[in-house]
């Protein structure tokens, strides 16, 4: 019995030592999510965007993912790990893993790395975004088109830039339809959790909203959007099959056009480190198909989406801060630095930014 | 038919050293048998587990970094489970450790000299010790059960930490991310060898708890006074033992060891406080103590192995694709069958028919009331 044990112990030992000399031909690339990866929402996304990654260059990459990795300590294991397991380009996919990415980084000069939503770049650490703010213009436009009670719901995780510039740029589309237009916002101070997002959509339709934003992950606000006969937007991700009555579009995260350039360059030797925010115009920002709405609200929803494709920045002046100050100039655009660094709400918003 | 458990009037002493390697090899067994029915090589699965992370020097230095907390929480609580005191916060202490010694680096940032660290863990241990002090003071004083307090006392905990990441310790530059500046090289722990890997002091701190607590549980005469008072308070008190302050010592003993495990993570590990700093440390180091049998330094090793499935739970996901929870059931299927192995060495199963009842009036030799035997 003892004996088997050993030879079985050896073979597997052996199996992976070919499995690994196997390996070298191919690229490995990697990546490292925060949620899990049937979160149908974010980090789902990721995932899809790898898959494609896998399936579009087949035998010359192979890939493999860490998910659930909690941000700090976990984190910078699970990158020294893929780093030693010969990884040669690795993606982190949350802004918390910034400081993990930027030590590891250092420690391994010839291997790729690639950061999403994070402001620290290197020779060897590049950061990516999407300009999902694009989206929520849009969304702001319907929910104002389509409330009745003129109130929306907006389910937030953390006050960081991309949240508030999300919220800002909801508001900005909502006031361009109905000047008085009125969200309530709850935090939840968590990307993805199903329970408190059911929560806090529940109280805000009791409160009298009768269309539910979220920027947290999971499928939970929709699916009680549905039960209510209310509606919503799909967050990262098509949740229309979770709630066919309740999404009338959802901000499509589409991270597999920018994955296959990355892991191509890498593949040719041509990878170079770089900041990447690419937005509808680029296909990394894309709409679900419009549902669930009158013709007209999806009329003007398909026109400012070809607007925005054109080149058009939904952070176009006149726009004024919520204590009253000026913040853009009739016709000014807000430069990216601004818009990564918000911390501030535009006029109209009726909530304080947690201190 | 129904199953009774009866008390043997003897503990089988080979059977107590022996069976947490039973344990061990049960879960193995069923671990196995759930790689096979997630289609995965049970072999190739159980070598990712347990032999892969153990064949590179930065791989030892990472367990090292996993096992330190659950080591240092796991003695403590060793000596309030042997001691009678159920302490299922330690989860809450460690956070409030974590917190009271981050007061230094956190609003005195530019106090930097050979004193800060020192001071830090000092705080910590403190911090720890004060928190776990809460469900002692309320045990002794009110009669209230500990198990409750010391488990309600960690949501309370993490609704503190929370709010302080967020609120009035939140870094100014941080772009309103809920987390602290940066601890300065002063206020981190130093790495052992950084040569070879990122273990840091903790893990020696862990080290010389557990030998410490060991000595004087087996050469010291606290050490008699913990294990009487936890078998037979009666014969505690006839010796002329307080089992009120034994609740204290044992608190704060365990508190303070969690605290300690706490600041050493924040300082050592992540280098500056954020909404979650423990993956549940405090919860896992109980499974950790009664692996260990509750005896330091089997608690070295149990804590080294809970590591290890950390360690290897992702490995196994990196080369088989396994999900991360599989991680926490084999957690949960180990302490399943080191609890179960240990109810087996206390009592033996006895299966009871229901007969007809006119019939076999005569009384089964009834359990014997062993009252010198482990309770």
């Amino acid at each position: 019995m003892k004996k088997t044990m050993i030879a079985l112990a050896a073979a597997a030992a052996m199996a992976s030592l070919t499995a690994g000399a196997q390996a070298q031909e191919k690229l490995k690339a990697c990546w490292v999510y925060v949620g899990p990866i049937g979160d149908f929402g974010y980090s789902y996304q990721h995932d899809q965007g790898r898959l494609q990654v896998e399936k579009e260059l087949g035998d010359k990459v192979e890939t493999s993912y860490l998910e659930n990795v909690p941000e700090g300590p976990d984190s910078d294991r699970a990158f020294e790990r893929l780093a030693r397991e010969g990884c040669k380009i690795i993606f982190g996919t949350s802004f918390g893993f910034m400081d993990s990415m930027v030590k590891v980084a250092a420690k391994f000069p010839d291997i790729k790395f690639e950061h999403a939503t994070g402001y620290k770049k290197s020779d060897n650490l590049a950061i990516y975004n999407a300009r999902f703010y694009e989206g929520r213009y849009i969304l702001g436009q319907i929910a104002a088109k389509e409330s009745k009670k003129g109130l929306a719901g907006y389910i937030v995780s953390f006050p960081i830039p991309e949240v508030v510039m999300g919220i800002n740029s909801f508001m900005l589309g909502a006031q361009s339809v109905n000047p008085d237009f009125k969200i309530k916002i709850v935090w939840v101070n968590s990307w993805f959790d199903p329970g408190k997002e059911a929560d806090a959509a529940k109280a805000l339709f009791d409160q009298g909203a009768d269309i539910i934003v979220q920027h947290t992950d999971s499928t939970a606000a929709l699916q009680v959007a549905e039960e209510r006969g209310l509606k919503g937007f799909g967050q990262s991700s098509d949740m229309a099959k979770f709630a066919p009555k309740a999404q009338m579009t959802a901000i499509v995260d589409d991270w597999a056009p920018y994955y296959l350039e990355r892991v191509k360059a890498a593949l040719d030797g041509s990878w170079k480190t770089s900041d990447t925010w690419g937005g509808i115009k680029d296909g990394e920002v894309v709409m679900s198909p419009y549902a669930n709405m009158s013709d007209e609200t999806k009329k003007m929803a398909e026109e400012t989406e070809a607007k925005i494709k054109g080149g058009w920045n939904p952070f176009t002046g006149p726009v004024m801060k919520q204590d009253g100050s000026e913040f853009l100039k009739d016709g000014q655009v807000a430069d990216d630095a601004t818009l990564l660094g918000m911390n501030f709400y535009v006029k109209g918003v009726d909530d304080k930014l947690p201190q | 038919m129904r199953i009774e458990l009866i008390k043997r009037p003897q503990r089988s002493a080979l059977f107590s050293v022996v069976s947490p390697f039973i344990a061990l090899g049960l879960t193995v067994v069923v671990g196995a048998i759930m790689f096979a029915l997630l289609g995965k090589n049970p072999v190739m699965a159980l070598y990712y587990y347990f032999i892969d992370p153990l064949l590179e020097v930065w791989s030892w230095h990472e367990l090292a970094i996993k096992a330190a907390p659950l080591i240092l929480i796991g003695v403590g609580l060793a000596i309030c489970f042997r001691s009678n005191n159920w302490n299922i916060g330690a989860e809450g202490q460690l956070i409030i450790g974590a917190i009271v010694g981050s007061i230094i680096p956190v609003m005195f940032p530019d106090f930097q000299t050979w004193l800060t660290l020192p001071l830090m863990l000092l705080m910590g241990i403190v911090g720890g010790a004060a928190y776990g002090a809460i469900p002692a003071f309320l045990k002794t004083r009110f009669n209230t059960n500990e198990i409750l307090t010391s488990l309600m006392l960690v949501y309370v905990a993490q609704l503190v930490l929370d709010w302080v990441v967020r609120g009035p310790w939140r870094d100014p530059k941080g772009f309103n991310f809920p987390q602290t500046i940066q601890f300065s090289p002063a206020a981190t722990l130093p790495e052992i060898m950084p040569m070879s890997g990122r273990a840091n002091w903790g893990f020696v701190f862990a080290i010389v708890a557990a030998l410490l607590l060991w000595f004087m549980l087996s050469r010291m005469l606290k050490g008699f006074e913990v294990r009487v008072l936890g078998q037979s308070p009666r014969a505690g008190r006839f010796a002329g033992f307080s089992s009120s302050r034994m609740v204290f010592f044992a608190f704060l003993i365990s508190g303070g060891l969690a605290g300690l495990a706490g600041i050493s993570e924040v300082s050592g590990a992540i280098g500056k406080l954020q909404p979650t700093i423990s993956p549940g440390y405090g919860f896992t180091a109980i499974i950790v103590a009664f692996l260990g049998r509750l005896n330091p330094l089997g608690i070295i090793f149990s804590g080294l192995l809970l590591a290890l499935t950390y360690l290897g739970g992702e490995a196994a996901q990196i080369s088989l694709g396994v999900s991360d929870k599989v991680v926490r059931a084999f957690q949960g299927i180990l302490l399943f069958f080191v609890l179960a192995a240990d109810t087996l060495i206390l009592y033996r199963i006895r299966l009871v028919r229901p007969v007809a009842k006119t019939m076999e009036t005569a009384p089964s030799p009834a359990p014997v009331e062993v009252t010198h035997g482990n309770a």
